[in-house]
């Protein structure tokens, strides 16, 4: 920086030998510039302290009590984790355990009526209101006339679903006595990450070193206006150079310079060019409109309906299927009928042509993508590939989905092993030459054959 | 193989040394390297420069502007999903195929509710999952875009209700009515046809096969009082012998019969013992091909040779012999001592459709005691029910005006009938006609109404193989076009209450079969019926169960009284026919008709892969010619240079074709032989004028067809000139012997070994320091890098027949282009897996000696793919690295990665790999390509499986999306996959279970068990004796492994 102001590069090397004061000023600067580093070296370091530290308590979950069992219903964890699957997978799209939503709040079904009327009434609530009982008919009334979906559970199932209510509606009730109002799913959220404070640091850094530059000038200025007041002192070449001024026409004529800007102008046109080929057939952002304005942020964001509610292919097919005009009829039967937009789903039922929708995520065909191996074996979030869906109005392409991107996660990502017999020897014999936990590259995860076929 | 003295050769060009054939062999590369379309025209000039760069120009500016843009696409759910449908997983039916009397129980495999694969039902108890060329292929005749798409009415559309109408009150107002069909194994179908005559007095069923096996029925009628084909039992058979009987190819049932012939001769596990089988035939055929002792003999030596035969056993056995001529050719005598050895334990078949030899048979298996145990007729099978006796009698009525109507039931007299030429220039005295052809084909298209039925694929149905034996017909998908099942159409006709041959079949089911299932109720039996596909029962059933008299008309031998279950019939007058009508040393020149393992008698001609399945004999695609034996040629002054050959003119009791001639080692001199199933007029675009039409020339004397011309037949040879595509010459190993190894098997039961062929390497310590090929290597073995799973494959060479069911069911399953005829003779077939057919000669050091042997060559089928080698010489030549390594030890290629610059293909030693000269997908430059070159084809394709496009190398890859599909389910289930669970395609079809695939690392594994696989630190080696791999001396270490053959022979005869 300090020598920049110098004046041409050509002259210095010569200066730099001659002038002491210039050494001692340079000295200086370099003295300046060691500690802005240390110090901004501290500042980052102990922004990655931080953040370390919050990723531990994050995972620190609470132990909750087992509730104690009463009238029947079970409080085997087991039993209430089955339940919970069921609930959110069958249940979650019309009820919600403390809130009324298309049915009624489940907290205190199990005490508003005994095990065999739920079950008699989960089974075929529409067999129940016909045949008159009377809690039956005056649910229906209530809820607007609208007809229950019969679900096939067995009576076990049903039971856990019920195992699973009831341990909510405690929990909550529990949570609103806590003073300190521990969040209900029991783990402290933490804003996002490290990159927040990467971002801060940046910032931080900045300002420094802007700060840096504005006092260097001074101090230059200074020394500059200093020896001028004492140019008898200084021998010809030291005043020579005092005395310059800076010569932009000079420097426009200077083949090296014109060499230097040439270069990293081409350097940035290249790398434009190749940036720009490599977007080719990236569509990461692309959000079509679609034939119907369909939400993800009402339904998957604050209605809270699973994905593998509508996408029931996730964890079993290659493909997660977008919901077939059966399925939003489970609910759309009855709720927002009048909507245009639910028109257009009764349309194309009545005139019996499917829907187009507009494809957002385009694999080409050559490579071979499996939902069910990562959603259902890999234990993969739906948002690790298709960002924040629940608050996406209309759907969008998330991730590149360009092979680099494949590669790399690949090549980062732990493979789920807990408790599948598939991996149990391959684990061993990898904790034999290796500490790292075994990847999805560490079984052939990067090989060709993996995905092209 | 120095060590046994054979040489082995792929063809007689390279015997020959054919100056074409040398040209090819010493290129790397056999095809033409321009590919630009004219290549034959001279004037094709090359592209300038300035062309080239208008192109260039073009190309960028293009592929700039298409890259702007991606196309929107479409991504349409179902309105309402099906319970039972998931878009991305495959669903399985059980379902049966019966086509004529070709029968096969198979599990359809759809997606999306499309089938894209059919696949052998290993639940039943007849074909034991195994499946035929013609099951396999049967899958893309269902998207053909010929099959009708509604009724026809006098050559226009129609509609049903109009149809309907006008056929039925055409039908009351007529006095004669037959109903034609092949064989129908139905008892459901008889119980419809029964009600329509029950409406109809007057109309009468008359059955015929393309294939007839009349001679057969008839001669059990006379033999025992009934006319049905006995059920054969080849894995009780300790020694064989077959006249002419093609039975692992083309005779009656080739699938159930190649399953228990395979049994008796697999080796290994302790069993050390193995069937012997002599076949006396005029054409090489599959089965010829797989004999321990063949025989060349003519047809009309036939009756002699089974009489000569009866003769010796009788002597054996103190019976009375037949007195007709004698005769001698080679291995008679030695056949007749193996057969009465095993007595009991041996059977004798025909395939002569002459009633005297067939008797002259079943005479032999009652001497020997083969009835009860090679062969039963207490359960006898219903594959073939055609009366040719009725046939040429309803011929001879539409000749004569005595037909007022005729339904022709899904056959096709006017091609596949021998006296179809007849018949189609009668049938217009018949008032009304009726096809109920789900095709225009020849019969149709002279008919008034054409009722297309639905595909067999679209059906309900079931089927009685055998009797007791049960199957359902279910359909993979909603037919896809205005056809109505035939049975439906008849039950409307006659005016029936149910109309719904469904509810019909299921009524049948519930009254006839569920009482004897001992199910709890009906639904139960019906859902495990349908599930399983088949049911064993005990009763026959009453349609199927009385087998029809059959009247003896066209012989002079009267039925003697008929004893409960014994033998008996008048021999003296067998052998008094025998003894006129055949004779020990004819002059003449005698035609043999045969079919082709992959056309059969033309019923799916219009099948591209099937016209394009290589022969596994011949190894011609696209073609039928006359097969002429060597010594022939060379008296004629034939030659074949490469594919050139002659056209001739084939003349047949005043008939004359005109056929290209194909000199085929081991045909019988003096025969010359013609495949059915060419020569279609109206099958459909594929198929259309392809080859020549052989029925009109089988002989038909008193009504009986006889698929052999003993007299009347001349050659004329013509100057025209013809090309026959074959697949045969093609990249040879050039003498290379370590890639069959073979032994005798008595030398394998004193040495498991016997037949090793242990190559030595050179080092650089000089000639005396050689080492085994595995010692040295520039390679890091990739073995140790198998820890997950490491996949593998055992061929037994003992028990592959050369069927070629893997051949298309890899074609299938792998969506692989059809290429068409021209670009096969450029040599550019894409199939992934080859069946190499290698004929060998005894005893011989150089070629003009082997030249003698080759007038009947012994002969090994090899199936040889990709070796997924362990060094894999075309992984590091390629510059992208497009072909690499997985740790699971297979040799990956990845389609997007390659170039082509096809230098691995230049590396490979088995040249097994494959390249995309042209986008043959949706060109209408390969419309016979109709698997991809048209919508409704393209619905076969297998979504799990790219479609490869121009310019890319492909290769077999082990079915690695079924290797991904089997360890998904796997850890879906947090288990380790189980032997079972993954299989190739290959390995699934072959009927003889002769592929082997699994999990070398699983020790519990088929795989490992067979090859005896012995686990060290790094590296896994193999301890089965008869294991071996290809071309050693080169340390590629293939992971496809092959189990030696094993002759039956005895070593004099070596």
């Amino acid at each position: 920086m300090a020598y920049y102001i110098c004046g041409s590069l050509k002259d210095l090397s010569a200066s730099m030998i001659k002038s002491k004061n210039f050494m001692f000023a340079t000295q200086r600067s370099a003295y300046l510039s060691i500690i802005t580093f240390v110090f901004s070296f501290f500042i980052l370091t102990s922004a990655w302290a931080q953040s370390d530290t919050t990723d531990v308590e994050s995972t620190d979950q609470p132990t909750t009590e087992a509730a104690t069992s009463q009238g029947g219903i079970s409080s085997d964890p087991a039993v209430i984790t089955a339940g919970e699957a069921l609930f959110q997978g069958n249940c979650r799209a019309c009820h919600a355990v403390n809130q009324k939503l298309v049915g009624p709040a489940l907290a205190g079904i199990y005490d508003r009526q005994d095990m065999d009327w739920i079950k008699a009434f989960v089974k075929n609530s529409q067999a129940m209101i016909a045949s008159g009982d009377e809690y039956s008919v005056a649910l229906y009334e209530e809820y607007n006339n609208t007809m229950m979906t019969s679900f096939n559970f067995s009576d076990e199932e049903i039971e856990s679903i019920i195992a699973y209510v009831k341990f909510e509606a405690e929990n909550a009730a529990a949570a609103a006595e806590t003073p300190e109002g521990v969040p209900e799913d029991g783990t402290t959220t933490t804003a996002t990450g490290p990159s927040k404070y990467l971002t801060a640091v940046i910032v931080g850094l900045v300002v420094v070193l802007l700060l840096i530059l504005i006092v260097l000038f001074l101090i230059l200025g200074f020394l500059t206006k200093f020896l001028k007041e004492r140019k008898d002192d200084l021998d010809e070449a030291d005043r020579e150079m005092i005395d310059q001024k800076f010569d932009f026409g000079k420097l426009t004529r200077n083949p090296a310079f014109i060499g230097i800007v040439a270069f990293i102008f081409g350097i940035f046109v290249v790398k434009a060019v190749l940036d720009g080929l490599y977007q080719v057939g990236i569509q990461q952002g692309y959000a079509p409109k679609q034939p119907i304005a369909f939400s993800h942020k009402l339904h998957a964001g604050q209605y809270e309906i699973d994905c593998n509610y509508c996408h029931t292919g996730v964890r079993k097919s290659k493909s997660a299927n977008i919901p077939s005009a059966n399925i939003c009829m489970n609910c759309h039967g009855q709720i927002k009928t009048e909507s245009p937009e639910i028109q257009k789903i009764y349309a194309a039922i009545e005139e019996n042509t499917p829907i187009e929708w507009v494809r957002v995520h385009n694999l080409p065909d050559l490579a071979y993508f499996n939902h069910a191996q990562h959603v259902a074996v890999g234990n993969q979030e739906c948002e690790s590939c298709h960002g924040e869906i629940k608050e996406m109005e209309v759907v969008e392409q998330f991730a590149p989905l360009t092979m680099g991107w494949c590669i790399n996660c690949h090549k980062e990502t732990n493979i789920n092993t807990k408790g599948n017999a598939y991996y149990d020897n391959l684990v061993e014999l990898h904790s034999q030459h290796s500490k790292e936990p075994l990847k999805v590259e560490d079984l052939g995860g990067l090989e060709c054959a993996k995905c092209h076929y | 193989m120095s060590n046994s003295k054979k040489q082995y050769w792929k063809g007689l060009e390279q015997l020959s040394n054919d100056p074409g054939f040398v040209e090819y062999a010493n290129k790397e590369f056999p095809e033409y390297l321009p590919i630009n379309e004219n290549k034959e025209g001279a004037e094709s000039a090359p592209s300038s420069r300035r062309d080239f760069l208008k192109m260039m120009g073009f190309s960028v500016a293009a592929a700039s502007l298409a890259a702007c843009e991606a196309p929107v696409r479409k991504a349409i759910p179902y309105l309402n999903k099906p319970e039972e449908i998931d878009p991305g997983i495959p669903n399985y039916y059980a379902s049966t195929y019966a086509q004529g009397g070709d029968y096969c129980s198979i599990v359809i495999k759809t997606r999306e509710g499309r089938p894209i694969k059919v696949e052998g039902n290993k639940l039943s108890k007849v074909t034991y999952g195994g499946v035929s060329a013609q099951v396999e292929a049967s899958v893309l005749s269902l998207y053909d875009q010929e099959r009708l798409r509604g009724p026809y009415a006098a050559g226009a559309a129609t509609d049903w209700a109009t149809l309907d109408q006008e056929v039925i009150s055409k039908l009351s107002a007529s006095q004669n009515i037959r109903i034609v069909s092949n064989t129908v194994m139905s008892p459901t179908t008889y119980k419809v046809g029964a009600e329509f005559m029950a409406k109809f007095p007057n109309a009468k069923p008359v059955t015929y096969d393309a294939q007839s096996a009349h001679g057969i029925l008839q001669a059990n009628q006379l033999s025992f009082g009934k006319a049905t084909i006995p059920a054969y039992d080849f894995s009780k058979a300790e020694v064989i012998v077959s006249l002419a009987a093609d039975f692992l190819g083309t005779w009656i049932a080739p699938t159930v019969y190649a399953h228990q012939y395979a049994k008796r001769r697999k080796l290994g596990g302790g069993k050390k013992s193995m069937s012997r089988h002599y076949q006396f035939e005029s054409n090489l055929s599959l089965t010829g091909s797989n004999a321990d002792y063949r025989t060349p003999v003519k047809p009309s030596q036939q009756g002699l040779i089974a009489a000569a035969l009866y003769n010796k056993v009788a002597a054996k056995a103190g019976a009375a012999s037949m007195n007709v001529s004698s005769i001698d050719v080679p291995f008679l005598d030695k056949a007749a001592n193996s057969l009465w050895e095993a007595r009991g334990k041996s059977l004798v078949v025909s395939g002569s459709n002459d009633t005297n030899v067939q008797v002259a048979v079943n005479a032999i298996n009652d001497l020997l005691g083969n009835y009860g145990s090679t062969v039963d007729l207490d359960r006898p099978v219903n594959f073939r029910k055609g009366n040719d006796a009725d046939m040429s009698e309803f011929i001879e009525e539409v000749s004569s005006g005595r037909v007022d109507a005729v339904i022709f039931y899904n056959c096709n007299p006017i091609y596949d009938h021998p006296q179809g030429v007849l018949l189609q220039a009668e049938l217009e005295k018949v008032g009304l006609k009726i096809s109920t052809s789900g095709r225009m084909d020849e019969t149709a298209t002279l008919c008034d109404y054409v009722a297309p039925d639905h595909h067999y694929l679209e059906s309900w149905n079931d089927a009685e193989p055998q009797q007791g034996q049960y199957s359902l017909c279910q359909p993979g998908i909603t037919p896809l076009f205005d056809t109505r099942q035939a049975q439906s159409s008849a039950l409307v006709w006659c005016g029936a209450s149910e109309t719904d041959y469904f509810n019909f079949l299921q009524n049948n089911w519930r009254t006839s079969f569920f009482p004897n299932s001992g199910a709890p109720d009906f639904e139960t039996f019906w859902h495990q019926s349908l599930f399983d596909g088949v049911v064993e029962m005990n009763t026959p059933s009453k349609e199927l169960g009385e087998a029809p008299e059959i009247a003896a008309d066209s012989t002079d031998i009267a039925p003697a009284a008929v004893m409960a279950g014994g033998f008996s019939a008048d021999l003296s007058a067998v052998a008094r026919a025998l003894g006129a009508g055949y004779n020990a040393e004819s002059a003449e020149t005698e035609l043999v008709i045969y079919q082709k393992v992959g056309l059969g008698t033309g019923e799916q001609a219009n099948n591209p892969w099937l016209q394009e399945l290589p022969d596994p004999i011949s190894k011609a695609v696209w073609d039928n010619y006359l097969t002429v034996s060597q010594k022939f040629a060379r008296e004629n002054g034939l030659k074949i240079e490469e594919d050139r050959t002659s056209r001739v003119n084939l003349t047949v009791g005043g008939q004359t074709v005109n056929v290209p001639v194909m000199i085929q080692p081991g045909q019988a001199h003096g025969t010359v032989g013609l495949a059915l199933g060419y020569g279609r007029a109206k099958a459909g675009r594929v198929a259309n004028n392809i080859g020549v039409n052989a029925f009109p020339l089988v002989t038909v004397t008193g009504g009986i067809p006889h698929y052999e011309a003993t007299s009347g037949v001349s050659i004329e040879v013509t100057k025209e000139k013809h090309r026959i595509a074959r697949t045969q010459t093609h990249e040879t190993y050039m003498g290379r012997e370590t890639i069959i190894q073979e032994a005798l098997l008595s030398e394998y039961q004193e040495n498991e070994h016997a037949g090793e062929f242990a190559p030595k390497i050179a080092t650089w310590k000089g000639p005396e320091e050689k080492v085994a090929p595995h010692k040295i290597s520039l390679w890091k073995h990739h073995q140790d890098e198998y820890v997950n799973h490491h996949w593998g494959m055992a061929i037994d060479l003992n028990s592959c027949t050369g069927c070629a069911a893997c051949t298309i069911a890899c074609q299938v399953e792998n969506n692989i282009p059809v290429v068409g005829k021209d670009e096969i003779l450029t040599r550019r077939e894409m199939h992934w897996i080859r069946i190499d057919r290698y004929y060998s000669s005894v005893g011989v050091n150089n070629y003009s000696e082997l030249e003698v042997a080759s007038e009947n060559p012994e002969v090994t089928f090899q199936p040889m793919m990709c070796q997924h080698c362990n060094n894999a010489p075309c992984e590091t030549v390629c510059p992208v690295a497009a072909t690499t390594h997985s740790t699971e030890g297979l040799n990956q290629m990845a389609y997007n990665r390659c170039i082509g610059t096809r230098y691995c293909a230049n590396n490979c030693p088995f040249k097994v790999r494959r390249f995309n000269w042209f986008k043959y997908h949706d060109n209408t430059q390969f419309a016979e390509n109709t698997s991809m070159s048209n919508t409704l084809g393209r619905m076969v394709l297998n979504p799990d499986v790219t479609v490869r496009s121009r310019g890319v190398m492909e290769k077999c890859t082990m079915c690695v999306q079924r290797i991904q599909a089997g360890k998904l389910v796997a850890k879906k289930e947090k288990r380790r996959p189980t032997d079972g669970d993954i299989d190739t395609a290959c390995a699934t079809a072959c009927p003889t279970q002769a592929i082997t695939f699994g999990d070398l690392n699983d020790t519990d594994s088929q795989i490992s068990k067979l090859l005896k696989i012995e686990h060290h630190d790094d590296h896994k080696t193999v301890q089965e004796p008869r294991a071996y791999t290809v071309l050693q001396e080169l340390n590629v270490d293939p992971n496809v492994f092959y189990l030696r053959k094993i002759r039956n022979k005895e070593v004099d005869n070596a």
